[in-house]
C-alpha cells in the first residue's frame, strides 16, 4: 500500500536545514508539484548483489529488483539516481565479479530514470583495484554540476586499504578551486570520510585530507552508504549523510562488540533496508532526505 | 629473538611505537594473518611490558589495526612487519585487518587483553 508524503511530514534535521522523511518501498507517493530551484534525486546504496545468506536476507535476489520497481513507482520523477558502492557483494573469482557486475547493471537498467550515477564500494573494487567495475561504469571519481549544485564522487574503496590517494586529492583540490566559496557542493562516497568507527572499518584512512579541501566551503554535504544503516554526523560546518543497505543491516557503530549483521526479522520483514530520497532547494541551500523501508 | 634479527626485521617492515627501550626486555610475539583470521587471534600482554609483534601474511596484503593502542600497519606477504609497543593502559582491546581482503574480511580479527604487570 502506498504511503503518501509531503513536505509537512519532514523532520528537520538539525543545524542542515534539510530534511528526513519514509515512505513505503511497495509504492511510495511522490511529492507534491516541485517549486523552483528545487530538485529531487534518489541515493541507494549497498545491494551487494551477488550476497547468499538467508538468515540475513531471504530475499536476496528479490530486494533490489524490489527498490527498482519502488523508485519507478515514485509520483516524482527523480532528476536522478545514485548508487553509493557495494553494487555487488564481494568474490575472489574475476569473472564471477564480473558476472555479479553484469546482472546488477541489467537489473538497474530497468529504472524509468534517464541519469543513473555510480560509486563502487569496497567489495566490488578492492579486490582488483578497480579494474572490473570501471569496466562496467567507467571512471570511480567524477564530478558533475546539477541545477547550481556542483556533486563530487569519491573513490575511497579502490584501494584495498581505504585511501582516496595523494593523486585523488590533488584532483578534488583542482575540481573545487573554481567554485565560490559559498557554492552548494555535495559529496558522494562509499565508505564514511570521518572517523565514525575505526574499530568497525568505518572510516577513510586519508578521509581528514578530504575534509580539509572541503572545509573552507560554507555549503557541503557528504553522502555516503558502507554502515548499512541512516546515520548523520557533522564536521564543523559539513554534514554527513550514510544510508540504509538493500541487503542487510547493520548494528548501530558501537552498539556491541562486534558488527555483526542485524538477522532477518520474519515477524518484520526488511526492516532496516531502503533507500533514500534527497531533495535540494539550492538557494538555501538545504537537502531533504526520505529514508524508504522495505516492504514484502 | 636476537638483536641482528630484530634489527633486520625492522628494516623489511616498520618501526611502530617506539619508545627508547631495551630491547633485551622485549617479549616477542608472532603473529600470522592469512585469509580470514589470525593466529593466534587473542594475545595477552602485561601493562607496561615491552613487547614486538612480528607480524606476517601467508597470502595477500592485511592490515592490522587496533586503534585504541594506536597500532595501524599494512602486512604485505613475504616479509616481516615489526610492531614495538608498550601499553600503557589495562583492558581488552580489539583488533582486526583493515585491508579488504574478500568475503570474510568483515570478521577477520582479534583481540589484545593488557593485564596488570
Amino acid at each position: 500500500m502506498a504511503q503518501a508524503f509531503d513536505r509537512r511530514d519532514f523532520l528537520k534535521l538539525a543545524g542542515l536545514g534539510g530534511a528526513v522523511f519514509a515512505s513505503g518501498l511497495a509504492g511510495c507517493a511522490g511529492m507534491a508539484g516541485a517549486e523552483r530551484d528545487e530538485f529531487y534525486f534518489v541515493q541507494l546504496s549497498d545491494t551487494h548483489w551477488g550476497f547468499k545468506g538467508p538468515a540475513l536476507n531471504p530475499d536476496a535476489a528479490g530486494t533490489l529488483p524490489k527498490a527498482v520497481a519502488a523508485v519507478n513507482a515514485l509520483k516524482e520523477r527523480p532528476d536522478f539516481i545514485v548508487f553509493t558502492g557495494d553494487l555487488t557483494h564481494t568474490t575472489d573469482d574475476p569473472k564471477e565479479r564480473r558476472r555479479r557486475l553484469a546482472e546488477f547493471k541489467d537489473i538497474v537498467s530497468k529504472l524509468d530514470v534517464r541519469t543513473v550515477r555510480f560509486l563502487p564500494g569496497e567489495h566490488d573494487a578492492s579486490l582488483d583495484r578497480g579494474e572490473a567495475w570501471k569496466e562496467f561504469f567507467g571512471p570511480s571519481n567524477y564530478s558533475f554540476d546539477h541545477k547550481g549544485v556542483h556533486f563530487v564522487a569519491l573513490d575511497n574503496v579502490s584501494d584495498p586499504a581505504a585511501r582516496l590517494g595523494e593523486a585523488q586529492l590533488g584532483w578534488l583540490k583542482a575540481d573545487l578551486a573554481r567554485l565560490d566559496p559559498a557554492a552548494p557542493i555535495v559529496v558522494l562516497a562509499h565508505r564514511p570520510l570521518f572517523d565514525l568507527m575505526p574499530q568497525w572499518d568505518w572510516a577513510t584512512r586519508d578521509g581528514k585530507a578530504a575534509i580539509d579541501i572541503l572545509m573552507p566551503y560554507r555549503n557541503v554535504t557528504v553522502f555516503y552508504g558502507h554502515i548499512h544503516q541512516e546515520h548523520h554526523h557533522m564536521t564543523a560546518h559539513i554534514a554527513h549523510h550514510s544510508a540504509k543497505s538493500l541487503i542487510f543491516p547493520l548494528p548501530a557503530p558501537g552498539s556491541q562488540p562486534k558488527r555483526v549483521p542485524i538477522p532477518w526479522d520474519a515477524a518484520q520483514p526488511y526492516r532496516g533496508l531502503g533507500f533514500r530520497g534527497i531533495e535540494a532547494e539550492v538557494k538555501k541551500p538545504a537537502y531533504d532526505l526520505v529514508e524508504f523501508p522495505v516492504k514484502a | 629473538m636476537n638483536r641482528r634479527r630484530l634489527l633486520l626485521a625492522a628494516a623489511l617492515g616498520g618501526l611502530v611505537g617506539l619508545a627508547g627501550l631495551s630491547r633485551a626486555e622485549e617479549r616477542v610475539i608472532r603473529i600470522v594473518a592469512k585469509k580470514f583470521e589470525f593466529n593466534p587471534s587473542e594475545i595477552t600482554l602485561k601493562k607496561g611490558e615491552p613487547v614486538v609483534l612480528e607480524l606476517t601474511s601467508e597470502d595477500v596484503t592485511m592490515g592490522f589495526a587496533a586503534s585504541d593502542l594506536n597500532v595501524d600497519v599494512e602486512i604485505p606477504p613475504g616479509k616481516v612487519t615489526v610492531v614495538r609497543l608498550v601499553p600503557d593502559k589495562e583492558g581488552t582491546f580489539g583488533f582486526h585487518c583493515d585491508v579488504f581482503c574478500g568475503d570474510g574480511h568483515e570478521d577477520m580479527g582479534g583481540r589484545i587483553v593488557v593485564v596488570a604487570a
